[in-house]
């Protein structure tokens, strides 16, 4: 994990080692000054006030080891927000890569929110905060008492008109939120909808409780984020209900997924008439299953058990012939293999720029104690000018280490959006295993259909052979016919449905790609804006320290 | 990297006959042998016109060894001062002999000549002389001389034996300083050349990482680009030639990275080793025998010899000299590595601003449409 939402603590605990070596140097060096051989102390006190008193754009930075300071240390986090830094470090000249910086770094992404296109508008805001972990007790019968859980607090604030309130906090566990993403899944078949958090049973043993407890509330609020953000989904009753709802979640707990498949066919009734989508169905449906589906509800679950009975039977498997569709999954399967592929290469070159700065830092800091030791054995007027050669030297890999880790932190940011559509792909596959599962249905109505009506035709004939009728064929024949009407009803219903499904794909690839593209382009252009901005800080740092050492400079020098 | 006075003394070819010059390089590498007997032989070629060496020009085959020779004898005749220091005898390394391994060698050992040569004292040894112009044979059998019986390396023979001299010397005079007169200075001289050396090590670690880290990360960014032109290939325009530009701009910077890594290396790590090599040697100078042998005859003949003082005293008298000498060498040469290093991180810096720059205008006029 590339752990972007822990930017700014990662940052700190690796600021803070080095710093606070350097502090200890500089002071006590500065303090040990005092009898012992004031000559050299003065030649360093002198060496350091030249090094602040250069005009450049980046002298607030070396404060730090200004021993005149008396608490150099106290402001490291002006270093990491980016506004005011970005102010600082730019030189003048460079105006468009500051506007850029700033324009980037305003418009880097947050883990909140993927989407820059056009379909979501500025005016529409809605900002759900997860907080507040919170041990509570199943209220249970027995003496011993029931299970502890953990519930999470969720705030919403919006200016959507669906949801009627502008604020809202619940209180929900994380069972409520299996819940939800399974009524969604069923609600909205084939559609790209992002998938829930893990359940991660192993780590919630293996981890210490409260560091996973943090994980799954990263985990849920970017799940919920997320959902939000999709412009269908967010209009859900179910999440409305979720959101809204106070005390327990009023949201069915999962079926069995085997059939799931025909409760989502049950409620096209309701959907076929109302909108398109469950937008026109009122909160108290959603709840249950619709009364009308009754039959067909009781048809399937026959047929199903059929199905998964008869497996040497004149079933086919999904037939897709959609030529398009097929080739859109290959092409959509190879995609994610490519994301998830730049996604770990993206994590090994974090890292890499990782290693770089903090290296550059201790090699900046054993110089700086090379310098300290050096000024203070000085017997030699050599020394001093090592000491200083050293001292400068040092200067620059330490700031040099800084840039190294602001670059990757907001590396981090930028890369990250490869993470975040990894969880995308998987929300395509699901729609598009919805489609094929709807396909299923509507062959396997087919062939049933075709099987009942063999049937029917092979009990007609017997029949008339029989002079006056049979009457218990006869009978038979007409419950048959009963079925059949029934079974073909089924079919034109899962007919349509199949076809909802396909135009659900269809549209929400569509945007779905359109998203991607865009967040792609711009994960680039941060993330090379953000290279191009740090590699000049970093070429300024070292061309000052080239210059201050100018006189070894044996490339001028005629042989 | 020698002090530009006495190369330009010295090493000149262009100076007027009449100025005495001398100079060496070391040269054209060659593996021979098999297996566990391989081993790399050098060409000398030394170029004077000092009286005592023969003709303009000489070029003799060396080896390791033949330099680990004329290094003992140097540091055997010229007491107080300080012979400059071999690159390791890796016996690891010298199976793989890998090109970097080769190249790194040939170049400490080319420094290492050319310092005796500019050095006032040491360029006047008959041992130079051998070295420089003996012929295979006559150099071999100098060498074997030097081995004995023992079959042990001429270095190692002899750092027995101070080894045993200075345990001597330090059982005689006692842990503590011997005597005041003449060894405070002495002390802390030890002292300094210690801590030196620690801390120079550590630089030294850290500047032999950060090689490394130089090519790690050309390497993930080599890796990165083929994987996001992978991804550009699955994607429509324009977001595919996008990342394969993004892709190709970052292979270009790997390479960036992987050449100053090489430049890193030899132009500050093994300088950084160089030192770290004098001093440890300095150490092992002023822990040798040699001084704590006159300092046993010192004080035993204090009262009754001129000539051990003055003897003495013109040991410690050229060490301090030597240290001087030392002294403004070193900064001289830490200056132009510093110098050196830090040009290269500004002309890598600047060379991946300027990679990575080209791509925005594609990517602002992609991002705007």
């Amino acid at each position: 994990m590339m752990g972007s939402e822990n930017a700014d603590g990662f940052e700190e605990t690796n600021l803070n080692v080095p710093k606070e070596e350097m502090e200890n140097l500089v002071l006590n060096g500065d303090g040990a000054g005092d009898g012992t051989g004031d000559s050299s102390n003065s030649a360093y006190r002198s060496a350091m006030s030249t090094l602040s008193n250069v005009h450049d754009p980046l002298s607030p930075l070396p404060t730090v080891l200004t021993p005149a300071n008396s608490d150099p240390l106290t402001a490291p986090s002006s270093y990491i927000e980016p506004p005011s830094y970005a102010d600082v470090i730019f030189s003048p000249f460079d105006e468009t890569s500051d506007s850029e910086i700033n324009g980037g770094e305003d418009s880097s992404l947050s883990p909140d929110s993927l989407s820059r296109s056009p379909s979501s508008s500025s005016s529409d805001y809605i900002k759900i905060t997860v907080s507040n972990p919170q041990k509570e007790q199943e209220t249970s019968n027995s003496i011993v008492g029931g299970n502890t859980y953990i519930t999470y607090q969720i705030t919403t604030r919006t200016n959507l008109p669906d949801f009627g309130v502008s604020e809202s906090s619940v209180r929900r566990r994380f069972r409520d939120v299996v819940t939800l993403a399974d009524r969604l899944a069923e609600s909205y078949r084939g559609f790209c909808i992002p998938p829930r958090p893990d359940k991660s049973v192993v780590e919630s043993q293996v981890m210490q409780k409260q560091e996973f407890v943090e994980q799954r509330r990263v985990a849920l609020e970017k799940y919920l984020r997320r959902l939000s953000a999709h412009p269908v989904i967010r209009k859900s009753d179910e999440l409305k209900v979720f959101l809204q709802v106070q005390g327990k979640l009023p949201l069915p707990m999962s079926t069995d997924v085997a059939s799931r498949m025909l409760d989502g066919a049950v409620k096209l009734p309701k959907q076929l008439f109302g909108e398109g989508g469950a937008s026109a169905v009122p909160v108290h449906e959603v709840v249950q299953p619709a009364r009308g589906g009754r039959d067909l509800l009781r048809l399937f679950k026959e047929l199903r058990q059929s199905v998964s009975n008869d497996w040497g039977g004149s079933k086919p498997a999904v037939v897709e012939e959609d030529k398009e569709f097929l080739e859109k999954k290959e092409k959509m399967l190879d995609l994610e293999q490519q994301i998830i592929n730049s996604s770990q290469q993206a994590e090994s070159l974090v890292k890499a720029q990782q290693d770089m700065g903090e290296t550059m830092g201790e090699l900046g800091l054993a110089f700086i104690k090379l310098t300290k030791f050096e000024n203070e054995e000085a017997v030699f007027n050599s020394q001093r000018t090592r000491a200083t050669d050293m001292k400068n030297l040092a200067t620059a890999a330490v700031k040099a280490s800084r840039f190294y880790r602001e670059l990757n932190s907001q590396t981090v940011k930028h890369l990250d959006t490869l993470h975040e559509y990894l969880g995308m792909m998987m929300a395509v596959q699901g729609a598009f295993a919805d489609r094929s599962s709807a396909l299923l249905t509507v062959q396997t109505l087919l062939s049933e259909l075709s099987s009942l009506q063999a049937r029917a035709e092979k009990l007609e004939a017997a029949s008339s052979k029989v002079f006056g009728g049979d009457k218990s064929r006869i009978r038979k024949i007409e419950e048959l016919k009963e079925t059949i009407k029934v079974t073909e009803d089924a079919k034109n219903v899962a007919i349509r449905e199949y076809e909802r499904i396909k135009d659900n794909n269809r549209s929400e690839v569509e945007r779905l790609d359109g998203e991607r593209r865009a967040d792609f382009m711009n994960m680039m252009k941060g993330f090379v804006v953000n290279q191009v901005g740090y590699a000049e800080k970093i070429s300024n740092v070292w061309a000052k320290a080239a210059e201050e050492t100018s006189q070894y400079d044996r490339e001028k020098q005629s042989s | 990297m020698i002090t530009e006075q006495a190369r330009n003394v010295m090493q000149s070819p262009r100076s007027p006959s009449s100025q005495p010059y001398l100079s060496a390089s070391v040269t054209d590498p060659v593996k021979l042998g098999n297996g566990v007997q391989a081993y790399i032989s050098y060409r000398v070629i030394t170029k004077t016109n000092l009286p005592e060496y023969q003709g303009p020009e000489k070029i003799v085959i060396r080896r390791y060894s033949d330099f680990v020779w004329l290094r003992d004898r140097l540091f055997e005749k010229y007491k107080g001062v300080f012979v400059p220091p071999l690159p390791e005898k890796s016996a690891v390394e010298k199976f793989r002999f890998s090109a970097e391994f080769i190249e790194m060698r040939r170049a400490a050992l080319d420094i290492f000549v050319n310092r005796i040569a500019s050095h006032p004292e040491l360029q006047q040894s008959e041992d130079l002389r051998t070295f420089l112009q003996a012929d295979e044979e006559t150099m071999e059998r100098f060498r074997f001389q030097e081995t004995g019986i023992f079959n042990k390396k001429p270095a190692d023979f002899m750092q027995m034996f101070r080894d045993v001299q200075s345990k001597v010397s330090d059982a005689v005079l006692g842990k503590e300083k011997p005597v005041e007169e003449t060894t405070p200075e002495y002390e802390k001289l030890k002292h300094y050349i210690f801590e030196l050396e620690n801390h120079l090590a550590e630089a030294q670690k850290h500047a032999y990482r950060l090689v490394k880290r130089h090519r790690e990360l050309g390497q993930s960014l080599l890796d990165f680009g083929k994987a996001v032109k992978l991804l550009g290939a699955c994607e429509g325009e324009p977001t595919g030639k996008l990342f394969s530009d993004l892709g190709t701009k970052s292979e270009l910077v790997s390479i960036k990275l992987q050449k100053e890594a090489q430049q890193v290396l030899m132009n500050f790590e093994e300088p950084l080793k160089d030192y770290v090599r004098y001093v440890h040697d300095k150490l092992m100078l002023t822990r040798s025998d040699k001084v704590g042998e006159a300092e046993i005859e010192y004080r035993e003949m204090k009262a009754e010899s001129e000539e051990a003082t003055i003897r003495f005293e013109r040991i410690v008298k050229r060490m301090n000299e030597e240290i001087v000498r030392f002294q403004e060498q070193k900064t001289e040469e830490m200056g132009v590595a510093f110098h050196q290093f830090a040009k290269g991180q500004a002309r890598l810096a600047n060379g991946i601003a300027d990679t990575w720059r080209a791509l925005l205008p594609k990517l602002e006029a992609a991002s705007s449409a």
